[in-house]
């Protein structure tokens, strides 16, 4: 299951309640070619909402809000040495790995339809 | 002309046994070898070893590859880049003057007191404030000392409860930075259509939680905030004061006092509005003032007058917000500015404002067919295209800006402010000629036809630079800051 | 329209332009400002149009209103020696009245001397990476302060040594307090930072980052053996506040094992100026790079395979990330990198190592004479010290008052009866010994 924030980051659902968060093809595309992207450190807590990191183009950055709260488990470290794999692949190439705290947070994120129609709306 | 035997770094002149000075010959005993060698550095920095011809060829090519106020014209806006006068270099470069020592008595610098006192006067007066601190460094660390004054202010009547600074989303980003500095929650308020303040939106965000607002005025798209006596009545009615971004101070000199307006605490951006030298980013000053009731705030130290007529510095100030400073700001760059307001005297101060905005609006004028422009009705010093009006082309803005460097101008200010998609912000300042200006409409213009007919000549701007598209994803990917960095990487 | 030799309208103009405009008066784009914010008359109370020789004159006027001394005094502010190269270079009007280089193509000659600079700061310090500098010393060790909570997120304490120079401490705790830091004085011991205070106060575990200072407000060399390991074991940053100069023979900030190298740039031959413009540098760990505050330039290659320089990495500034930028700070000080820099290639290692020497000769030739000639005590003795020292003698007021009537400014009042003074290459025997004579003849009055 994929879901999305209004502010462009992506939720995929795994199963034992494991969610990979990153940043949808539609914000990557905005933002050009990521040269850095702030993660938090292992272990550290998330909270839905609240942000928990940033991505930063040459000259542009934006705010990485979490779509769920949780405990990250993992951060992609390949982003570290390579920040443009966002750019190339941003469902591929997660941001960070956080272990769901509570399931019903996932209800009122957007749906792909729903997601897909902002994009079409903020494209205009 | 770049000569290209001289396009290195000056690292790479370095030869040993080269040197590039002479000092006199030693008359003590050397004793640095008497400390202990556990406090001194293992080994020598890496410094160059030129000699003297050397470096200067390679430092004056390096001039050649710049541009300056002094080169041509340079209409980037909100920077006021006026001209700046050689009498003010001058007398900055007065050898007793930047001699003083810091902490020299005050009985032997009455006369650097004096410049300090007759500036924080002449600010005051031009202002419409009972007081200024000259200490504040640049525009950025008036902001902050400004809000320091404010957040001081509202310490000693008890209103720690003032947790947020409004900031119009408009704004210039360093406002809501220094608010954030500040220890300030930044509240954005929202901008009509015409670029001025929501008045309405503004009035949802005031409460006894506020410290103040940030403005400037005229704003950022180059428009006067027609409504700020309302807007100043509002936010005095619930006990928040009013911050002046001198950025835009420019126009205003004839027209118009911020003290008048409604405005308690200002700075002022001495290397735009009084025409010292930006210097490829600084030293710059930004003096701080206030209105009566909030000297006390400022910061420590400050120049008095004593009741003999001479002048004093006092470093023990209570109510002071505390230090901003280590001594009391960029003494060179406020003498020029000195010199300045004495060469253009009252009425020649009063006429930067009128010239200025004269300069802006005919350069408006001759363009908004082939720009499109956001804002109609009179400018001030700047005013905001959002790009071509022809949206078929494809031509950005960057574009344009680019194209602008074959003629031998210096590109508008782009991307801000951040209203519109395509912002081409375009200050000229009173220093400019009709001849200069017309010329510059006539290349704009041709810009326009160019992207219509041959876009790609547009698109693919500058082709007579010395250097062509940097690769700046390259330069943010594998930063590279130092030489040891290229002589490594490459 | 007033006439003046900076406006270049003729009436012409003004008609033609107004024409263009489709006004009828310049006074007429101003009638959207109510009439009662119009200032008064359209004037201001300010003196009338000087000329040239009258602007002359009133700064000749002022000049003579000040004394000029022979330099004893430090606290920051030295009076080194800079090449004539220096100022003709730095008056140079195509990198002087040029804006921070946001157009890479028309801006190499700044880009490429910051580039320089940075370089020759890291070298100087022992670190990696360099911004484009901060406004002096004193605001460079606030910014230091607010990288440590920034970096350390959770912690919101830092420490500061009571031996940094208190006008850099008054810069910080105001910077700290409204920034809502907890700022903590490590007291000093006989002139240097008390290392077990430091050691007590770690133990909390709160702290974000520990600044010291080397050589200190004193003068003194601090020993800095075991700090970093200290501060480490805390995950706290370790800034080190050094003047410039000093770097050229004392041990680098890096090899104390300092995140943070921060100081005050005058030393490299500035001209006092009355106390500005100094220059602010800041120089960090590569893991800091993305946290530093300023302007920071970079190489890069352009379209024709050329190597360039750009402004780079400025997502973590306030023109993009607003109010959560690394700082507010929009500018650089340009101007003064380039005098450090020039300074720096014509002077060299060997030069500034001898710039060192002379100043330390002379400083111990000075306090060799003061404790033979006079019954004036080293307030710190045994501690080594680099070009400053303090003195303990009566009557500091008289010395200074006397001082300033033979020309000579003595040093630096640091307490009732504590004389700060400072030495530099610049500096001769005749001077010191005329020094020695007025610390000994103040004693007897």
């Amino acid at each position: 299951m994929i879901k999305y924030l209004p502010s462009h980051e992506y939720v995929r659902v795994e199963d034992d309640n494991v969610a990979y968060i990153g940043i949808s093809p539609f914000a990557a595309k905005q933002l050009g070619n990521v040269v850095y992207v702030d993660m938090p450190e292992e272990g550290d807590e998330v909270t839905k909402g609240d942000e928990f990191g940033a991505i930063e183009s040459v000259k542009a950055a934006s705010d990485l809000f979490a779509p769920v709260s949780g405990e990250v488990l993992e951060i992609n470290e390949d982003l570290n040495d390579n920040p443009k794999l966002v750019s190339d692949d941003p469902m591929k190439n997660w941001i960070i790995k956080v272990s769901i705290s509570d399931s019903s947070e996932l209800d009122d994120l957007l749906d792909q339809a729903a997601y897909d129609e902002l994009c079409a709306k903020e494209s205009h | 002309m770049n000569n290209k035997l001289y396009d290195k770094l000056i690292f790479n002149y370095s030869q040993p046994q080269r040197k590039g000075y002479k000092l006199r010959k030693q008359c003590f005993e050397t004793t640095i070898d008497k400390i202990p060698a556990n406090l001194l550095r293992s080994k020598a920095p890496e410094l160059p070893s030129v000699d003297e011809p050397t470096a200067v060829r390679h430092y004056t090519n390096l001039s050649t590859n710049n541009f300056g106020v002094d080169t041509g014209f340079y209409p980037l806006g909100s920077c006021t880049m006026k001209y700046n006068p050689k009498i003010n270099e001058e007398i900055a470069a007065d050898e007793v003057l930047k001699g003083l020592h810091p902490a020299q008595p005050s009985t032997t610098v009455q006369g650097a007191l004096e410049a300090y006192f007759t500036l924080q006067q002449m600010l005051s007066e031009i202002g419409g404030m009972a007081e200024f601190t000259l200490n504040p460094y640049a525009g950025a660390h008036g902001e902050l000392t400004g809000l320091m004054v404010i957040h001081a202010y509202h310490d000693a009547h008890g209103q720690t409860q003032r947790t947020k600074v409004i900031v119009p989303d408009s704004a210039h980003g360093t406002n809501p930075a220094s608010a954030a500095v500040c220890g300030y929650q930044i509240v954005e308020v929202k901008s009509m259509t015409d670029g001025t303040v929501d008045v309405e939106d503004l009035k949802t965000k005031l409460d006894d939680t506020v410290a103040a607002i940030m403005m400037t005025n005229p704003n950022t798209v180059g428009m006067f905030e027609k409504n700020i006596p309302e807007i100043a009545e509002l936010v005095h009615s619930v006990g928040a004061l009013m911050y002046y971004d001198g950025a835009n101070l420019n126009p205003m000199l004839g027209i118009a006092r911020p003290g008048d307006m409604g405005f308690d605490v200002m700075h002022i951006n001495l290397h735009k509005t009084f025409s010292t030298p930006h210097g490829g980013g600084g030293p710059g000053s930004g003096p701080v003032g206030v209105r009566k009731g909030l000297e006390d705030f400022l910061p420590n130290p400050r120049v008095v007058k004593n009741a003999d007529n001479t002048f004093s510095v006092a470093t023990d100030s209570s109510d002071a917000l505390g230090q901003i400073s280590a001594w009391l700001g960029n003494f060179a760059v406020e003498l020029r500015a000195l010199a300045y307001i004495l060469t253009l005297g009252a009425e020649g101060v009063a006429t930067v404002g009128p010239l200025a905005t004269l300069n802006a609006n005919y350069i408006k004028a001759s363009l908004d067919d082939l720009y499109k422009l956001p804002i109609s009705g009179y400018c001030k010093h700047e005013f905001v295209f959002d790009g071509l009006a022809d949206k078929s082309t494809e031509v950005t803005t960057l574009n344009v800006a680019k194209r602008l460097l074959d003629f031998g101008f210096h590109a508008p200010t782009i991307y801000f402010p951040l209203l519109f998609h395509e912002s081409l912000m375009i200050e000229p300042t009173e220093t400019e000629t009709k001849e200069t200006l017309d010329y510059f409409i006539e290349v704009m213009r041709q810009i326009a036809a160019e992207a219509r007919e041959t876009p790609e000549v547009v698109k693919n701007a500058p082709h007579t630079t010395p250097v062509v598209h940097p690769d700046d994803t390259k330069a943010a990917l594998e930063p590279r800051t130092t030489w040891r960095q290229i002589n490594e990487q490459y | 329209m007033y006439q003046h030799r900076y406006f270049p309208h003729t009436t012409d103009d003004v008609e033609k332009m107004l024409e263009r405009i489709g006004a009828t008066s310049v006074n007429e784009l101003f009638n959207d400002i109510p009439e009662h914010l119009r200032l008064k008359n359209g004037t201001y109370n300010l003196p009338e149009e000087h000329s040239e020789i009258e602007v002359r004159e009133y700064f000749s006027r002022l000049r003579a209103n000040n004394k000029p001394l022979v330099c004893f005094a430090g606290a920051g502010f030295y009076d080194h020696y800079s090449p004539a190269v220096v100022a003709s270079i730095a008056s140079r009007s195509e990198l002087l009245t040029a804006y921070t280089p946001y157009q890479p193509e028309i801006s190499q000659g700044t880009l490429q001397y910051i580039f320089e600079y940075q370089s020759m700061i890291a070298e100087l310090t022992g670190l990696d990476i360099a911004n484009a500098s901060l406004y002096d010393g004193a605001t460079a060790t606030a910014e230091a302060m607010l990288m440590c909570v920034a970096v350390a997120r959770k912690k919101n304490r830092v420490l500061i040594s009571a031996t940094v120079a208190p006008n850099v401490r008054n810069v910080v705790e105001t910077y700290a307090r409204y920034h809502k830091i907890r700022l903590d004085i490590i007291h000093e011991k006989d002139g240097v930072t008390d290392v077990n205070a430091l050691k007590s106060m770690l133990e909390s575990g709160d702290v974000a980052g520990v600044i010291a200072s080397s050589v200190n407000f004193y003068g003194i060399l601090e020993d800095f053996t075991g700090w970093s390991e200290l501060i480490k074991a805390q995950k706290a940053l370790f800034v080190i506040n050094t003047h410039a100069s000093a770097l050229g023979v004392v041990k680098t900030p890096a090899e104390w094992g300092a995140d943070i190298a921060v100081g005050e740039a005058q030393s490299l031959g500035f001209p006092l100026n009355y106390g500005g413009p100094g220059l602010g540098y800041m120089c960090v760990t590569k893991a800091l790079m993305r946290k530093m505050p300023g302007r920071i330039v970079g190489a890069t290659t352009d379209e024709k395979g050329q190597r360039v320089f750009v402004l780079t990495l400025q997502a973590r500034e306030q023109h993009i990330r607003r109010e959560k930028a690394t700082s507010n700070i929009c500018s650089n000080q340009g101007i003064m990198t380039l005098y450090a820099s020039i300074y720096l290639a014509l002077l060299g290692a060997e030069g500034l190592r001898e710039v060192n020497v002379q100043s330390n000769a002379a400083a111990v030739y000075a306090l060799g004479q003061i404790e033979q000639r006079s019954s004036a005590k080293l307030a710190f003795p045994g501690k080594p010290f680099l070009n400053e020292f303090v003195i303990i003698t009566p009557n500091v007021d008289k010395i200074i008052e006397r001082g300033a009537e033979q020309g000579i400014l003595p040093g630096v009042k640091i307490g009732e009866d504590r004389l700060m003074i400072a030495f530099t290459e610049m500096r001769t025997k005749e001077q010191i010994d005329q020094l020695v004579q007025l610390i000994k003849s103040a004693e007897n009055e």
